[in-house]
């Protein structure tokens, strides 16, 4: 493909329609992100407030990997807390109280809320103010919900960004700063960091970065990059508070990673020469390697079910530079600001939905016999067992995926089940 | 509020889900939010079940929250009764409709379903998994059976004589821990002795399977965790006798056996069971270097009860620590602990689990995933007994607990991890042999990266448990040190040091490290 095609030109075409659909829905809540999130900001503790369900539900998603002493914990709430015998304040403090005790060397506890925590209206606001005037000058406490009640899987970091976003420092200077928002893994963030430098932008800032007391400045010349679909919220305390939105495709793939470091090129008026010579090799890298997985690929046909809201920058890649064909894009939410240059760049044609109604999406599968579909971790097997074959959608969230240097790999994911079901003859 | 950083059992409802996911035409509704969903993995993935298990969640969001939630469930529930057409409908709440209170039992009784339903209470905030499993397969089967209970002073009548002999099996179910190879064992040894099962529940049973329980002569309660209830109720009113041995291990198999043919008024057919190959494997010369390795033990009651009189009995292991994370069940695990001189560990909070299994200094753990963590962690050999187990723990081969090729599986399975007889005994003789030193794990082993921490790391992991910094150990002594094999260093360091602290020492001679020898010799 040349690059003509592959391209973003920064145009975008008419809107392909979204069917809205409202049922049973098989999405993790929000609290799941905390298994990448913590291990992401490495001084930070996630406390649940919630009910022996949200813990299994995080040990499970986190594949019940148990990490010397894990940095999350849940604070389970019992019929004591529930029948007013225990005063749920008093009860946190002193479960904060432990963890303290335990973890010297945490700056920074979230306390997160769950369903339950909601319904009975216990306030981790309040919690987290007082909480901070306790343990002033030691440890940060911040609040956000990650309960299934209010947020679907990866809605749960945007959720804890953006209840960061009031204690970011004022930039105090109009000055121009590049925000790149939503968790990438140190390598990925490294290799951008270098190409940022390479095309002469900065400052930039990582968020979240890899302490919690990274909090970088906003101001009116905050330029913000969305290096996640997921983060809609966060982009808008920060827009409340000046910064601007670039608007870009998502990094993934050539195409993807090109556009985005142009969005924030263009910004910062880098001179074509200049971008060229800094993207150049990593954009041809880029190609080479999702070259050797395109045969395998195009014109295979794929559906998406509702998970992390990264399915619609997947299908534009899978689509636009492997070949795929797209059968449907289920996504939980679509956010029009950061996902109007995906969705123009999807074809025309593409059957897109928002939301979920399980049973039905599921018989539309079966009558679409896609040649892979994915979907959560409940689904997968099940699917299998049908004789289709199926990516989890998790593993999109835990493997660095974003850049170019992992654009091959990302490929890699999906061209995976395709060679094992053209390997096994059992 | 309880700080809790794993969870040995999930909440109630995926209790629930487990019976109904082992039961045919059974559909549960479960009152949830969307990330209760998640459950799902556990049956498809730990489990590889090739199906969804058959549970609808009504996934309410906080904006049907006070108006809609109760809509929202009649909707969901018409609607798996319409797709699924299920002949039972269990309903019920997660810990999140539990306080909302919408009530699915009456909402669905008012919903005139076609099929019979069955609501569950759940009790989210003071129970959990097994509890939920227990409750709800009781729940079924009184639902089931309530109707044909015979007057209170009937009496069950001597079996006819063209009738053979009959037990049901209760209790095994999809997540528990081998249930799908006992019941297959412990049918074919029933078979043996002449004893045929009426019902297995609920695994594999359909409804109208409950309703034949009481045909059979008595209920064996295989997995007491989800059965006891369920039996209880049934030896209360169709006077059936509960057999309550749990056969795992040679002599609990016999046991069982011997229980079952007194309760069912038949004969033992005096019988060898060639199958049984612990005895002679546990008395050849090779396992000779068995004798009393320290093992800790943790796990469901059912499970590390019998492991205990295993590693005892019939293995000749030096038991150093049981405990349970299931409460319901302590009072059992607390007997059993005194049996053996130890303090039973009764905990669900695996930070307590992991500092007794660092203290006890085991050679060898028996516990659940958890433990396995744990012990790996520590350089610790170790072996799964019980739920909650991962992936790797429901083998594609046939590897049962109970009956005689139950304790087969289980002297290779505990045996495996520790070093063999042999090999040990090579070690120690060749330890400075430059190429079959130390640092080469156990051959059978290699393949797994080695069950044995190397050496480096096992004397700092020792020394965090010691804290040696207040010993100065002389050179001499530290060389003496490491002419030790090993895999008893560590026991020797601590003991040394122990010693060393009785005695108010702080330095540590070649002397100190013999007579301390000398002194823990008994
Ligand atoms: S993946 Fe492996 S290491 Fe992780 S929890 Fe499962 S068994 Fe343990
Ligand atoms: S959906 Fe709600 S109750 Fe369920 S695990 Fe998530 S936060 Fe907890």
């Amino acid at each position: 493909m040349n690059e003509a095609v592959l391209a973003w030109d920064g145009q975008e075409k008419a809107v392909n329609h979204l069917v809205q659909e409202r049922g049973q829905r098989a999405v993790f809540c929000g609290l799941t992100s905390i298994v990448w999130l913590h291990r992401k900001i490495q001084d930070a503790f996630f406390l649940v407030v919630g009910s022996r369900t949200c813990a299994h539900l995080v040990q499970s998603a986190a594949g019940v990997m148990i990490f010397a002493e894990p940095r999350f914990a849940t604070a389970v709430l019992s019929d004591r807390d529930l029948a007013g015998m225990a005063d749920c304040n008093e009860e946190l403090d002193r479960v904060v109280g432990q963890v303290v005790a335990r973890r010297s060397d945490i700056k920074t506890i979230f306390l997160v809320s769950s369903c339950p925590s909601e319904v009975i209206k216990l306030d981790l606001g309040n919690a987290a103010e007082r909480l901070r005037r306790t343990y002033a000058g030691k440890i940060n406490f911040v609040d956000y919900s990650g309960s299934g009640i209010e947020t679907t899987f990866s809605q749960g970091e945007d959720s804890c960004l953006q209840s960061l976003v009031k204690q970011l420092p004022d930039a105090g200077n109009e000055d121009p700063s590049l925000l790149v928002l939503g968790t990438l893994s140190d390598i990925v963030e490294d290799q951008f960091r270098r190409l940022f430098e390479g095309l002469g932008i900065g400052p930039v800032s990582f968020f979240p970065g890899r302490a919690a007391g990274d909090l970088p400045p906003v101001g009116p010349g905050t330029r913000l990059l969305a290096a996640q679909p997921y983060v809609n919220e966060t982009v808008r305390s920060l827009q409340a508070r000046g910064a601007t939105l670039l608007r870009a495709p998502f990094p993934y793939g050539a195409e993807g990673s090109q556009g985005w470091f142009r969005a924030a090129a263009d910004a910062w008026q880098v001179p074509v020469t200049r971008f060229r010579e800094v993207i150049g090799a990593p954009l041809e890298r880029a190609r080479l390697a999702v070259s050797q997985h395109q045969s395998q690929l195009t014109g295979k046909r794929i559906t998406f079910l509702p998970d992390s809201q990264l399915e619609l920058p997947l299908a534009r890649f899978l689509n636009r530079e492997c070949g795929m064909e797209l059968v449907e894009i289920g996504t939980p939410l679509f956010e029009q600001q950061l996902m109007q240059v995906e969705k123009s760049l999807l074809p025309e044609t593409v059957r897109l939905t928002e939301g979920q109604d399980l049973d039905p999406q599921l018989d539309r599968v079966r009558r679409d016999r896609p040649d892979l579909t994915v979907c959560g971790m409940g689904i997968a097997n099940p699917l299998e067992a049908e004789g289709l074959r199926t990516k989890w959608s998790i593993e999109l969230m835990f493997t660095p995926i974003q850049g170019f240097e992992q654009a091959g790999d990302l490929a890699g994911l999906f061209t995976r089940p395709l060679t094992r079901e053209a390997q096994l003859k059992v | 509020m309880d700080l809790t950083f794993w969870t040995y059992e999930g909440p109630p409802h995926v209790g629930a889900i487990r019976v109904a996911d082992s039961m045919k035409g059974v559909h549960l509704v479960l009152h949830s939010p969307q990330g209760d969903t998640y459950a799902d993995l556990l049956f498809t993935m730990i489990e590889r079940e090739n199906r969804r298990p058959p549970v609808t969640y009504t996934t309410f969001q906080a904006r049907d929250l006070g108006a809609s939630t109760a809509e929202l469930f009649l909707k969901s529930l018409e609607e798996a009764c319409d797709r699924f057409k299920p002949q039972i409908m269990l309903v019920g709440d997660s810990c999140t409709a539990e306080l909302i209170q919408d009530q699915p039992g009456s909402l669905a009784e008012s919903a005139n379903l076609p099929v019979p339903v069955i609501p569950l209470e759940l009790l989210a905030y003071s129970r959990k998994e097994n509890w939920g499993a227990s409750e709800t397969f009781y729940s079924l089967v009184r639902g089931l059976l309530s109707r044909s209970v015979p007057a209170p002073d009937w009496v069950r009548p001597d079996r006819s004589d063209e009738k053979s002999p009959s037990v049901n099996l209760l209790g095994p179910s999809t997540l528990g821990f081998r249930c799908r190879d006992d019941i297959k064992e412990i049918t074919r040894l029933l078979g043996d002795i002449g004893v045929e099962v009426n019902v297995t529940a609920p695994l594999g049973a359909a409804p109208l399977d409950l309703l034949r329980i009481p045909e059979a002569d008595a209920n064996v309660s295989l997995y007491p965790e989800v059965s006891d209830s369920t039996c209880t109720w049934l030896e209360r009113n169709f006077k059936q006798p509960i057999i309550k041995t749990v056969p795992i291990g040679v002599s609990a198999t016999m046991e069982f056996l011997k229980e079952v043919t007194e309760k069912l008024d038949i004969e033992l057919p005096s019988q060898e069971f060639p199958e049984s190959r612990l005895p002679w494997y546990s008395r050849s010369v090779d396992s000779t270097y068995l004798t009393g390795k320290r093992v800790f033990i943790f796990a469901d009651a059912t499970h590390a009860i019998a492991a205990a009189r295993i590693a005892k009995e019939e293995l000749a292991f030096e038991v150093v620590g049981l405990g349970t994370y299931s409460r319901e069940q302590a009072r059992q695990v607390r007997t059993a602990a005194k049996e053996y001189g130890v303090d039973p560990l009764i905990t669900d909070n695996y930070l307590e689990v992991e500092k007794s299994i660092s203290e006890a200094q085991p050679e060898l753990v028996l516990g659940t995933q958890m433990e396995r963590h744990i012990a790996k962690r520590l350089g610790i050999a170790c072996a799964v007994i019980s739920t909650p187990a991962h992936v790797q723990d429901y083998p594609a081969r046939y590897s049962p607990q109970m009956g005689f090729e139950g304790a087969n599986v289980i002297f290779d399975t505990w045996v495996h991890p520790l070093m063999m007889g042999l090999e040990e005994h090579l070690l120690t003789m060749f330890r400075d042999d430059f190429e079959f030193n130390e640092k080469v794990a156990p051959s059978h082993l290699a393949s797994e990266g080695g069950g044995i921490k190397k050496d480096g790391e096992s004397v700092e992991a020792d020394s965090d448990l010691s804290q040696s910094a207040n010993f100065t150990w002389e050179l001499s002594a530290e060389k003496e040190l490491r002419k030790i094999p090993f895999f008893v260093r560590g026991k020797a360091r601590r003991n040394t040091e122990k010693f060393a602290s009785e005695k108010g020492m702080t330095v540590i001679n070649v002397d100190t490290l013999y007579e301390a020898k000398a002194h823990f010799a008994a």
